[in-house]
């Protein structure tokens, strides 16, 4: 059934909305825009001078020409560190080579010679969890001195540190996802096992090198002297060590190595499902910016934003007049069918089962589900909780976290407490998690938090039989407050890899298809619920 | 009962006969030889026989395989067009002691044209001006250089049996006759087997017009003239009718005297009478000489149909079938203007050297008349002339069937081979020509801005990369996505030999950025396609890695495949390549013999022209690749020497 939206372009609320989220949306792009620049006008100076391609430059290079580029953590590290790692120092995306969805990983050695920050070694990972779970081939470009060593404890020794890199190498090999590595300038120590554990591995001439020490240690520990070249370049490692399989020319030649090497690979068994030719939405999704309030204390109807997603804006809405304050429903993406779970409002028990029930449905047809997350979270009371809100919010967590179904998440608007499990926050293992500039995660809101820590400082002063002035209380709220919004904000979140990514709210449509492209990859596999508490 | 032809040819020729033939209720047997099965003659005739290999010896003039054919098919009339046997007498006795007709003159009438001496001395006879000259059988040289000094340098040394300006050459100073002599004769020799020179006086601003006849065995008429002053080397490349400035008195003078030419040999068919006129001081009754007739259809017959609105071909069949002249002369007038130009596939900036290749799109625009031998997909092979299409057009005036031209040439779209287009575009633009001023040596005097290519145009260049990167297929929704920052894609183009970096930066699917040159371009799509800074994109055809953008008369591009960069190596003296398709004349050393820079090696024949092969460098043959008579295509290696280090 088409939506019907309520929205008036031209209305006053419509400008004020697009107006917050165009401002919103200038901070992010700034942010972006420094990512991109990588290491500053010098250090990319320098890479170019060596007859490298820049980063970004190979990543594009290596795509095929005009397809579309999902990338991944294109805010990461933000704020961190001083700002030294621009990006994490890492592209990562899923792209297209040959007509084929491959996630591309891409070391910026112009960010500190490329070396691994904790968030460069978590963007990593990240990438090949993305991979891994949607069967994409991983394609490395692979430029970077290893371990950034003042920070050794941050990346080395745990589990989710760079040793699991190698690891996931071996495991996705072994699952018939191809690991293929281009050798575009070092890979020294640990990092040398990147190309080593690949399939197939590509070097540059007189530029790539692989060693496990470079010259300095070599000389250090053994009193051998010995060019980089001779140690570990692309001539040795082709014609002696065969720890490479193709010699480049240079980096483009590279790269149409790597695309040849794509066009060699096995054919795509990906999961089955009912496709549709897609069909543009009634509504233009640029208008977003117009129906969604700046404000995320507004409420406003969020099938509004279904409208502007969907293939001809049409939704077959499941359970219309039950549980209202969750929307859920079947449509189609660019051809793709989705199962929306959307919040209208706090949830409440009847909306949890209801939600439960949809994620049952789906997981039985195989369809994959979207969430578009604005929360503030179950509904409080002993009204609620004598109902047993959590009895039927812990059905909805137990169906959201036992789905084999692709599920893909929008922080749309709040992200806040328990809510965020139900609507399969990161800890649910979405196979991707997209942020909006105006949302905002935390485990509840700030007045909230404060006010929690007042009542009880407020217990304890009058317990004592003294008195507590409003202003020294708002004073004491007052740091609490400021760190949950600092706390809360998408690029804080983003730059930690909470999540995938900020988009722009215009782009939603786009970005889901592109995710749900890429989940199509890997087959669906039967699902198994956990018990339910009924 | 007449009811079948037969045409005995290939090529646009065969396609124009072929479509009056059916007009005028004919079934119409097309031979052809085995490359050409598919040709476009081919598909357009009733019925097509093969009569041999690619060789046009071994297919196109084999008269006897044609006349077989003729017979088998049931066909009693035999078109020969041009060239081939067209004005080869003993095929014509041939096709009539087969009882079969021959559409045009009689073999009298060829043989007595056929000889340049004798046709003179017949046409000084029947009171035709002829050129002062020396046409006698004595060919002593030191007879000849007298002659030449009693007629007056500069002088014109050409081949009796020749034509197409083989075995020609010119002598303005007495003291190198000598030398112009040898050459012309030992060019002769290889080229028809006869030596012997006739020798005329050159003269100095010489225009080229040409008589329309058609005669019907006893009575002739004219249809006017054509001017083909427009040539390269003695090759027409634009051709018009009326020729411009003539005072109907001096029209007269030459109509009549061609009549009087093609009655007095009982001409038959469609002919032409070949006249050097003296354009120096305007055109005069007494300034036009006979050169030759032409005992066939000429190529640039359409002007003439153009201007008096007469069907040649039609004409040809209707007197080969027995009729009388379809018109009388005082029946026939001049209606507005004409011209043809001769589009080939050609290598312009090389010289003009033939070029083969496949079509991959070929279109001429509305409005005018495209006689045409191919089709979009069919390959211009080394085998036969190079001729894409004449680009034919007729107006009110020859001011504006003159601009009718260019534009037809600048909205002409071929892809797929280099061509002559933008020359003849130029030539449809030069100042001098559009005045008037016609002579045979204005390309000559102007060539080096006639060939001039085009500058850079980025625009083009930038359309290029986009076509390379797929973004002229039909819109996807997600193409040129990204989240944030656009990617800036590089696309390796070449062009003219060069390879250009292009960068495109896609935001989304409808809007790029193009940076090339030092230049961006701003790219926009709609429903409409593309546009370029604001301007709709110029056409284009892709095939396989080959881009033709048709802006500027057609500007080539390719995809540069980064894969294959390491595969190119350049080629070095030790090896001797043809340097276009061709036939190896001669072979002029041998293995181990020892060379020196410039020794002569081979000799290619390509398109009328001899082309020497010099040895790059001194060294001793260490292979000799080919044999005389061999054909082969451009690249092929004909002559290795041993490396130096071997020498």
């Amino acid at each position: 059934m088409k939506l019907q939206s309520q929205a008036i372009a031209s209305s006053e609320q419509f400008k004020t909305n697009k107006a917050s989220h165009t401002q919103a949306l200038e901070q992010i792009r700034e942010a972006a825009a420094l990512a991109a620049a990588g290491g500053g006008e010098r250090s990319r100076e320098r890479h170019v001078s060596r007859g490298k391609m820049l980063p970004r430059e190979r990543v594009a290079n290596l795509l095929d020409p005009g397809s579309p580029f999902l990338e991944v953590g294109a805010t990461a590290a933000h704020g961190l560190y001083d700002n030294a790692a621009p990006c994490a120092g890492v592209i990562a995306g899923i792209g297209q080579v040959q007509g084929r969805q491959v996630m591309v990983v891409c070391n910026d050695a112009t960010v500190k010679g490329g070396t691994y920050f904790p968030m460069t070694v978590k963007k990593h990972l990240r990438a090949q969890e993305i991979a891994e779970e949607n069967h994409l081939p991983c394609i490395y470009l692979v430029d970077s001195g290893g371990a950034n060593l003042p920070q050794q404890d941050e990346v080395f020794p745990d589990r989710d540190h760079f040793g699991r890199i190698f690891y996931n190498q071996a495991r996705m090999s072994a699952k018939g996802i191809a690991q293929i590595a281009v050798v575009m300038g070092s890979c020294t120590a640990g990092g040398a096992y990147v190309p080593a554990m690949s399939d197939v591995t590509i070097i540059v001439k007189e530029q790539g090198t692989i060693f496990l020490a470079g010259p300095p240690l070599v000389k250090a520990a053994t009193g051998e002297v010995v060019t980089s070249e001779d140690l570990g370049g692309g001539d040795v490692h082709t014609r002696l060590s065969g720890v490479a399989d193709y010699l480049a020319e240079d980096d483009s030649h590279a790269l149409a190595l790597a695309r040849r090497a794509v066009g060699n690979l096995g054919p795509v068994k990906g999961a089955l499902v009912n496709l549709q030719s897609p069909e543009d939405p009634a509504y233009d999704p640029d208008e977003i910016l117009g129906v969604v309030p700046g404000d995320l204390r507004t409420p406003y109807d969020i099938r509004e934003v279904i409208a502007r997603m969907v293939d001809g804006s049409r939704f077959d809405e499941f359970k219309a007049r039950f549980g209202e304050t969750l929307v859920t429903g079947f449509a189609h993406v660019m051809g793709m069918p989705v199962g929306i779970i959307a919040n209208n409002g706090v949830l409440f028990s009847e909306a949890a089962q209801k939600g439960a029930h949809f994620v049952e449905l789906c997981s039985q047809r195989g369809i994959p589900l979207v969430f578009l997350q604005n929360i503030t979270g179950f509904m409080v009371g002993r009204k609620y909780e004598n109902e047993g809100i959590a009895r039927h919010g812990a059905k909805m967590v137990t169906a959201v976290a036992t789905t084999n179904v692709p599920k893909i998440t929008m922080l749309v608007g709040g992200s806040f407490g328990a809510g965020n499990y139900g609507m399969s926050g990161r800890a649910y293992q979405p196979r991707f998690l997209w942020t909006w500039p105006n949302s905002r995660i935390s485990v509840m809101g700030g007045e909230q938090a404060a006010g929690v820590l007042a009542t009880v400082k407020r217990d304890g002063i009058e317990r004592r039989g003294e008195s507590w002035s409003a202003e020294d209380e708002a004073e004491f709220k007052r740091p609490t407050i400021e760190m949950f919004e600092r706390q809360a904000h998408p690029l804080y979140a983003s730059a930690r890899l909470w999540d995938d990514g900020i988009i722009d709210p215009r782009k939603s449509r786009q970005t889901l298809a592109l995710s749900l492209r890429a989940a199509l990859n890997a087959p669906i596999e039967e699902t198994r619920f956990g018990v339910f508490r009924m | 009962m007449i009811d079948t032809i037969l045409i005995a040819n290939r090529g646009e020729i065969a396609c124009r006969v072929i479509e009056t033939a059916s007009k005028m209720g004919l079934r119409t047997v097309a031979v052809h030889s085995d490359v050409d099965a598919g040709a476009k003659h081919v598909a357009m005739a009733d019925t097509a026989i093969c009569i041999g290999e690619a060789a046009p010896a071994a297919s196109y003039l084999r008269g006897d395989a044609i006349i077989a054919a003729a017979q088998a098919s049931g066909a009693q009339l035999i078109h020969p067009g041009y060239g081939f046997l067209s004005e080869n007498p003993d095929f014509v006795d041939a096709v009539e002691a087969a009882g079969l007709i021959f559409v045009g003159p009689s073999a009298h009438a060829i043989r007595s044209m056929g000889l340049k001496d004798a046709a003179k001395r017949l046409m000084d006879h029947a009171g035709v001006p002829i050129v002062p000259g020396y046409m006698g059988e004595n060919q002593d040289p030191a007879h000849l250089k007298s002659a030449a000094d009693g007629i007056g340098y500069p002088v014109l040394i050409k081949a009796v049996a020749g034509g197409g300006g083989k075995g020609m050459r010119l002598v303005e100073d007495p003291k190198d006759f000598l030398d112009g002599l040898t050459s012309a004769q030992s060019e002769a020799r290889t080229a028809f087997g006869n030596d012997h020179v006739l020798i005329e006086k050159y003269i100095q601003k010489p225009r080229h017009i040409e008589v329309q006849v058609f005669g019907d065995g006893t009575h002739a008429v004219h249809l006017f003239e054509r001017d083909c002053s427009l040539q390269r080397r003695h090759q027409k490349v634009i051709e018009e009718a009326p020729a411009p400035d003539m005072p109907p008195k001096v029209r007269k003078a030459m109509g009549d005297a061609a009549v009087r030419a093609a009655e007095a040999i009982g001409y038959k068919g469609a002919g032409t009478v070949e006249f050097i006129v003296d354009g120096a001081n305007g055109l005069r009754p007494d300034g036009f000489w006979f050169m030759e007739m032409n005992t066939r259809l000429q190529v640039e017959h359409p002007v003439s149909e153009l201007i008096t609105g007469v069907d040649l071909v039609e004409w040809q069949i209707r007197v080969a079938a027995g009729e009388s002249l379809p018109a009388q002369q005082d029946e026939l007038s001049i209606n507005g203007h004409a011209f043809e130009a001769r589009l080939y596939a050609e290598d312009v900036p090389a010289g003009f050297l033939p070029a083969t290749g496949r079509l991959a799109h070929l279109s001429f625009p509305e409005g005018v008349r495209a006689d045409s031998g191919v089709r979009s997909g069919d390959t211009i092979s080394p085998h036969y002339d190079p001729m894409i299409a004449k680009v034919i057009v007729h107006g009110p005036t020859r001011a504006v069937a003159l601009r009718q031209l260019a534009r037809g040439l600048r909205d002409t779209q071929v892809a797929g081979t280099v061509t002559n287009l933008s020359f003849l575009g130029a030539l449809a633009e030069h100042e001098g020509f559009g005045r008037g001023e016609v002579d045979t040596g204005l390309i000559a005097r102007d060539l080096e801005a006639l060939v001039q290519q085009p500058g850079v145009n980025l625009v083009a260049r930038g359309l290029a990369a986009l076509i390379a990167a797929g973004l002229t297929e039909p819109e996807q929704t997600l193409s040129g996505f990204t989240l944030w920052e656009p990617l800036r894609r590089t696309v390796l183009i070449e062009e003219a030999g060069e390879a250009h970096e292009v960068q495109l930066r896609l935001s989304g699917a409808n809007t790029c950025l193009i940076d090339t040159g030092g230049d961006t371009i701003t790219a926009q799509r709609s429903d409409a396609g593309w546009t370029l800074n604001g301007q709709r994109a110029p056409e284009f055809a892709v095939a396989g890695d080959d881009i033709t953008v048709f802006a500027d008369y057609g500007r080539s591009y390719r995809i540069i495949d980064p894969l294959a960069r390491d595969t190119a190596g350049g080629a070095d003296a030790t090896l001797t390549l043809a340097p276009m398709p061709g036939r190896v004349v001669s072979v002029h050393v041998s293995a181990g013999e020892a060379v020196s820079e410039g020794d002569k090696l081979a000799v290619l024949e390509a398109m009328k022209m001899e082309h020497t092969m010099l040895a790059g460098r001194d060294g001793v043959i260490a292979e000799v690749l080919v044999s005389g008579g061999d054909q082969v295509e451009a690249g092929a290696p004909l002559i290795r020497l041993e490396d130096e280090a071997e020498g």
